[in-house]
């Protein structure tokens, strides 16, 4: 099966597109679940479709115009989260129900409810360019080099951000990396997986690893593995029963979650 | 005895309001100082500003050199989202030693190796491998500590740090903080509002109040008005 798979070309970039995207989501996902920042992802998904359907309605290059309108909106979401001047959690859903918004009533405007617009929401098998493979690539390897070589000063900053930054790390500078990276993360994957899927790419695998590991390494490590592992089971999943990609891969996110929280809960029951 | 930081006529403010003023003070080597207030009286202003994260709008503050190569080590409020963090008591503790490490990218045996000493000090190096999240509230602290020693070996700022312990685990904490200052000479600044058990604890006590209150001998704090308004107690 898996071979059949192979023999088509749009299957293999969304596949190679889909699992460096994973690896990306997983890794950064980390440091914001921790750092109760989850919110962030989704609201971010929201104002990358907002942009989307308003670049495809206004004709413009869709990934030109979403990747700085995201970026901004993640710097602008990082900010009042940080300041907790305005309640986070509902400045993060008002902006993503603008978006939203904005995005429907631009495309119903101009070209109406196009294909374009609807693979935005639930995500499109056929989306991955080769050229977005090649982002992909581009985005991974950054992501990994920022993992491999500042780890520790990741750790510092989610852990605990005032104690980093009395020992003089440069918390704002990561801060801002990491939302930026996720910005293109979100914009990257989002036509694939969809607008409303997204960001469980970033919340799942942290979670189900946070179930049964207790040390940050094995987090990190057991995230990009169960991200890889669970997107591969989705797009075969997917191929078997011709359902959405972006779907199966969730649910599959949703099963191993389960099985994680299961394997913790019988761990418990030994103990006690 | 030399002063490790020298306050003179400091003041801090934000925007438009002054959160501190003409603040002078002076933390010497082995040094136990209680910093006292009620809440918004400056006391988080002034430990960011020892720490260096915030500059001061008069007045100059000066530090040792010996402090200005090793810095402070410092013990911030726990968050709620550390409660149920996934680390182990090391990669809490070596975190401690980041500061050391300068452009580097990994630790040095060096550095694991003085993790390992910071954790025995405090008598924690058993648990080394067990989850921070699964640890009790005076466990936790002492971890943080060992972090904190990680950083800095001469002095210790730390804020709130018996906030949520139960009675039992406040008097370890305290007794432990005060065989790190008697014994090995750490110099400790912390902030608190649990006066009472502070007055028996610390040599000297600031009343922050944006101004200076009080600030001086612990034992003469009880006779001062303020000390004796703030500790609730009559006449003495």
């Amino acid at each position: 099966m898996i071979a059949e798979m192979l023999s088509y070309p749009f299957l293999v970039r969304a596949l190679a597109g889909g699992i460096l995207i994973s690896l990306c989501a997983a890794l950064l996902g980390v440091s914001l679940v921790l750092r109760r920042y989850s919110m962030i992802g989704d609201g971010l998904s929201h104002v990358s479709f907002g942009a989307l359907s308003i670049a495809v309605a206004a004709g413009w290059a869709p990934l030109g115009v979403s990747v700085p309108v995201v970026v901004l909106a993640a710097f602008f979401l990082l900010r009042i989260t940080e300041n907790g001047k305005m309640k986070s959690d509902a400045a993060i859903a008002m902006i993503s129900a603008s978006s939203l918004a904005a995005g429907i009533v631009a495309t119903s405007l101009t070209t109406g409810m196009t294909t374009d617009v609807s693979s935005y929401m639930f995500g499109s098998i056929l989306a991955m360019s080769p050229g977005d493979v090649k982002l992909c690539a581009g985005l991974s390897a950054v992501v990994l080099v920022l993992f491999v070589f500042c780890y520790d000063r990741i750790f510092a900053v989610t852990f605990d951000e005032s104690f980093a930054r009395a020992t003089g790390v440069n918390v704002s500078t990561y801060n801002i990396l990491i939302a930026v990276l996720t910005a293109v993360t979100i914009v990257l994957g989002m036509q694939m997986m969809g607008a409303m899927m997204i960001s469980s790419l970033i919340i799942f695998p942290a979670l189900t690893s946070m179930r049964i590991f207790k040390s940050f390494r094995a987090v990190v490590w057991s995230s990009g593995i169960v991200a890889v592992v669970c997107f591969c089971m989705g797009m075969m999943a997917s191929y078997t029963f011709s359902t959405p990609a972006g779907a199966s891969v969730v649910l599959v996110d949703l099963g191993a979650f389960l099985l994680f929280g299961g394997i913790e809960k019988i761990r418990g029951l030994k103990k006690g | 005895m030399s002063a490790l930081i020298t306050c003179s006529h400091v003041d801090f403010g934000y925007e438009h309001h002054d959160a501190v003023v003409d603040l002078t003070m002076e933390v010497e080597e082995g040094d136990y100082l209680c910093v006292v207030g009620a809440n918004g009286a400056g006391k988080s202003t002034l430990v960011k500003g020892l720490l260096g994260l915030l500059a001061p709008t008069g007045g100059t503050i000066q530090m040792a050199d010996e402090l200005k190569k090793t810095g402070i080590g410092y013990l911030p409020q726990q968050t709620a989202a550390q409660k149920d963090f996934p680390a182990t008591v090391r990669e809490v503790v070596l975190s401690g030693a980041l500061s050391r490490r300068g452009r580097r990218f990994f630790y040095s045996g060096q550095e694991k190796e003085m993790a390992e000493r910071a954790m025995e000090r405090l008598g924690i190096l058993d648990l080394k491998g067990r989850c921070f999240r699964e640890l009790s509230g005076g466990q936790q602290q002492r971890v943080l500590i060992a972090r904190a020693l990680c950083a800095a070996g001469k002095m210790l700022i730390l804020d709130e740090p018996v906030t949520g312990l139960d009675p039992q685990a406040i008097q370890d904490f305290y007794g432990f903080i005060k065989r790190l200052n008697r014994e090995e000479g750490v110099a400790i600044i912390m902030v608190t509002h649990d006066v009472a058990n502070m007055v028996g604890q610390a040599d000297k006590i600031l009343h922050l109040q944006q101004k200076v209150l009080f600030y001086g001998k612990a034992q003469d704090y009880r006779k001062t008005r303020a000390g004796r308004e703030f500790l609730g107690v009559g006449e003495v």
